[in-house]
């Protein structure tokens, strides 16, 4: 029998491996061998599971991408030298990759946003939507990132 | 019955609608610099700083900065306390990580306050 489980590992259970007992009162105890699988690199993570992590992820890199923003804001915002400080920065290999990095964290924070909200609504909250729409998230995310670069570039 | 509530208490209600509330306010600014880069053809300094000096942007863009400190107060306690299991070095990475949070606010402060 193959089952496959919420967080999408897949275990093998045969019946003969789940031992029966008799119970005090006459009735059956059956006492099933749940898979043990936390070998991580063979666990195959559904896409909710993915666009769980990447929202973390994604999360966490903007807090210290802000470091950048802010500075390369505050400078260019104070006087003309500083503004062409900052247009050189960003013509730079280094500022163009650092100025892509964000917006695609941004854009997959801001997709993986919506999908919450979504589900906060009540929608795509079934194993196959769910893993559906993380699918579509980051899809677009990828397709986006790939524009912005373009345009960056 | 009379509960008396004297201590900061978390409250998960809170959190939950401060995260949404906040996300909108960013999200909004974030669509409104991106309208910006893209109808503006050649963004020069004094197009650059001429938005900011507007005070309605200077609101816009501090009520941003705090509700990212709100936002990441709640988002980077989410992800310390799953991932950081020793508590003095989660206290100790909470506090840094609010401090920067703090000072993003700061600096976005003193920044417009001179535009």
């Amino acid at each position: 029998m193959n089952r496959e489980t919420a967080d999408g590992a897949q275990g093998e259970i045969s019946d003969d491996e789940n031992s029966t007992l008799q119970g005090s009162n006459g009735q059956q105890i059956v006492k099933k061998q749940r898979p043990v699988n936390l070998q991580l690199n063979t666990i195959s993570f559904p896409p909710a599971a993915i666009s769980s992590i990447l929202h973390r992820v994604t999360g966490v890199a903007l807090f210290f991408a802000l470091i950048f923003v802010i500075w390369a804001w505050a400078v260019s915002v104070s006087s003309a030298e500083g503004f062409d400080m900052v247009v050189e920065c960003m013509n730079g290999v280094l500022g163009k990759l650092i100025a892509i990095g964000t917006v695609s964290a941004f854009i997959y924070h801001l997709l993986g946003g919506l999908r919450h909200m979504v589900m906060d609504m009540g929608h795509w909250e079934e194993m196959q939507s769910g893993n559906n729409s993380a699918r579509i998230i980051i899809g677009l995310w990828i397709v986006l990132t790939v524009l912005v670069g373009v345009v960056v570039w | 019955m009379v509960i008396n509530q004297a201590s900061l208490k978390r409250d998960g209600v809170q959190d939950w609608v401060s995260l949404r509330a906040t996300a909108v306010i960013i999200t909004f600014f974030s669509l409104y610099m991106v309208w910006f880069f893209v109808s503006t053809p050649q963004v020069t300094f004094e197009i650059w700083q001429g938005l900011f000096s507007a005070l309605w942007m200077k609101v816009f863009t501090f009520a941003t900065l705090v509700c990212i400190m709100i936002h990441v107060r709640i988002g980077l306690w989410q992800v310390l306390s799953d991932y950081v299991k020793n508590a003095r070095l989660r206290v100790l990475l909470q506090y840094l990580m609010n401090l920067l949070a703090f000072a993003y606010v700061l600096v976005g402060l003193f920044v417009l306050w001179g535009v």
